[in-house]
């Protein structure tokens, strides 16, 4: 077509080679082997669709690689535990049962709900921090079932869960906690704590797809949590609290959670408050759930 | 385009996605058949980013259809999701996992059991030059060693289609050949790619087709040869010795070869651009008769090169229509080059 040779070489040309080259440490890098490359894509048999269990699961499994990875993230599920229950125990003990030992024994189950409560707000920061990550969009386009990488998160955190109120209990026996329902109501009493948190974190996905950024995750959590459970039956008996006070307490999930999980441990088995534990958790899981996957399918 | 009955990998019309009030995509018509590499070009900003995040299923589109292999990718984003990798601009694996990790877990999302993940882990991690770094975190990897990786974890299925978006941007010259090496041998497994990229010698180097975007529309389409013909038969790039004459021979270069005369940022150099007018005289001999004149006007040229037009002016010609929204064929869909 036309007689001008292809050759060229100045400096124009040289410039679109160049630009871009930013990196230093590429030294000891090994070539690309195309030989090999091309005989691991000839196989083109794509394995069967993964159920939802095992995606689930299998991104359950990414939330424990990374604890073993970063393990100082589990400061909050045993440092903050212990630190809550030692100071409210010696803080208010003596005031409001006369001995601390007396009042362990009311308080330890509430401060176990409180402190594991409290640590379900990390679920929405690590939600928060996966996006502004690349990962998630990689996730996004995987042929999988969809709230499997949400599921994942909340199945990691029971693990957290479970540690946490293992620490407090451990921490509560040396201090003198001595529970009527011995194990089988201990066990029980914690299964419901765990359980409730599972779908009580499902805010927290919400929040974190949500929001712009972890700081106001952090924010809007510390809005929540604070009122749901220091305004409850946690520290003391809501008797003395003002009216309006107590028609708070008494719809608020978390005080009928405490009830719940202070009478299994005790060693009664209070049907009603059990009962409206499990109900809000399921509300809490059909309206955030809900509202958390519209976000995930939306963003 | 002439694979209109073959079967195609990509199929858009009309797609829009807006921002606020910034339309980032602005009606995009593409047609990208199969087994093949094709191009999309633009700026920052341009809207390639988010015409691939609609494709690969990540974005709604706000008006127009998009299919990939026929599937509708909205209606039917699963049946998309089962046939298209993603690799983004930035890392998409788990910076606080292994090389390893990261891709058995994705190895067992895609439904591979438990030990065939950890085969084709490691089959991929040696082909890609990886296996020494198989159990650092990946935040430790240099940025050629996550592309990389990138790239790793969307073949762990072979897909049928592969979007890369801007797989090279950041990298030095060894590391992208590298990448373009890992792209060549995807292709050539029959994978289709859609590549998107701002440097133009990628899109030449790897794709049979490139589409040219700018403010969110197709401004121009065809194979890299109609592009480059589009703009001319070529152009002389001349560095002189002496900077405060190039206003001089610009004018003169202007004159003789009757076409526009570029400044380059070198305060020594200019581009002049070769019109193919169709007459006896070749575009060299015209050139070389240019040279002449300068010499004449007692202007030293210290160095001269004749060249097919590169790219970059391919663009610069086009999106500099594009701006003054000129003549004929500024409608927004996709065409060929004026001058085929």
């Amino acid at each position: 077509m036309s007689t001008v040779t292809n050759t060229s070489t100045s400096m124009n040309a040289d410039q679109d080679g160049t630009d871009g080259g930013v990196e230093l440490r590429e030294g000891e890098l090994p070539p690309v082997a195309p030989e090999q490359l091309a005989a691991v894509l000839v196989a083109k048999d794509r394995p069967p669709r993964p159920s939802a269990f095992s995606v689930s699961a299998t991104f359950g499994w990414r939330a424990m690689l990374k604890i073993k990875h970063v393990p100082e993230q589990l400061f909050d599920v045993t440092l903050f535990p212990i630190m809550m229950t030692l100071m409210f125990t010696y803080l208010f003990g003596g005031a409001l049962a006369g001995s601390t030992t007396e009042y362990l024994q009311f308080l330890l189950p509430g401060i176990m709900v409180m402190s594991v409560v409290m640590t379900t707000m990390y679920t929405g920061v690590a939600v928060n921090t996966d996006i502004e990550k690349g990962v998630f969009d990689r996730f996004r386009t995987l042929p999988i079932w969809r709230p499997a990488p949400m599921v994942g998160y909340l199945l990691g955190d029971a693990v957290r869960y479970v540690l946490a109120s293992a620490v407090i209990l451990v921490v509560g026996l040396i201090m003198g906690f001595r529970p009527a329902g011995g194990v089988l109501g201990v066990l029980a009493g914690v299964a419901l704590l765990v359980a409730f948190s599972f779908a009580f974190s499902w805010i927290w996905t919400m929040f974190g797809l949500m929001l712009r950024s972890e700081k106001s995750v952090m924010g809007v959590s510390m809005m929540v949590l604070f009122p749901m459970t220091f305004l409850s039956n946690i520290l003391v008996e809501p008797e003395t609290m003002p009216g309006w006070l107590q028609v708070f307490v008494d719809i608020n999930p978390v005080a009928h959670l405490v009830a719940a999980v202070r009478d299994l441990m005790a060693g009664t088995w209070n049907g009603p408050e059990i009962t409206w534990t499990l109900i809000a958790g399921a509300i809490l899981i059909a309206v955030f759930g809900t509202l958390t996957m519209r976000l995930y399918n939306r963003k | 385009m002439s694979t209109a009955e073959s079967p195609l990998a990509i199929e858009t019309s009309g797609l829009v996605k807006v921002f606020g009030d910034k339309r980032a995509v602005d009606g995009i018509d593409l047609a990208v058949s199969t087994g093949s590499v094709y191009g999309v070009l633009g700026p920052n900003g341009a809207g390639k980013t988010t015409a691939v995040k609609m494709l690969a299923t990540l974005l709604r589109p706000d008006a127009g259809e998009a299919r990939v292999f026929g599937h509708d990718v909205l209606r039917d984003a699963d049946a998309v999701r089962s046939r298209v990798s993603l690799t983004g601009q930035y890392a998409s694996v788990d910076e606080d996992l292994t090389g390893t990790e990261n891709l058995v877990l994705l190895a067992r999302l895609l439904g591979h059991a438990k030990s065939a993940a950890r085969e084709r882990t490691g089959q991929l991690l040696d082909a890609f030059g990886l296996s020494d770094a198989a159990d650092r975190q990946v935040k430790n990897y240099s940025g050629g060693m996550r592309r990389r990786i990138d790239i790793a974890a969307s073949i762990l299925n072979t897909p049928d289609l592969l979007f890369l978006d801007e797989p090279t941007t950041g990298l030095d010259p060894r590391s992208r050949n590298q990448v373009w090496d890992i792209v060549r041998a995807v292709v050539a497994q029959g994978t289709t790619v859609l590549l998107t990229t701002q440097y133009l010698e990628e899109a030449d180097q790897l794709a049979g087709r490139i589409a040219v975007i700018d403010h969110g529309r197709v401004i121009a389409e065809g194979t890299p040869g109609q592009l480059k013909s589009s703009v001319g038969a070529g152009s002389v790039h001349v560095r002189l010795r002496d900077p405060e004459q190039r206003q001089e021979a610009s004018s003169l270069l202007a004159q003789h070869l009757g076409t526009r005369v570029q400044l380059d940022s070198d305060p020594f150099a200019l581009t002049a651009r070769i019109t193919d007018s169709g007459d006896e005289c070749g575009a060299a001999v015209r050139a070389s008769r240019a040279l002449g004149e300068l010499a004449e006007h007692g202007i030293t040229v210290d160095d001269f090169a004749l060249g097919q037009p590169s790219l970059d002016e391919v663009f610069l010609a086009l999106t500099d229509s594009n701006n003054q929204l000129s003549k004929q064929d500024t409608s927004g869909t996709s065409r060929q080059g004026a001058a085929v």
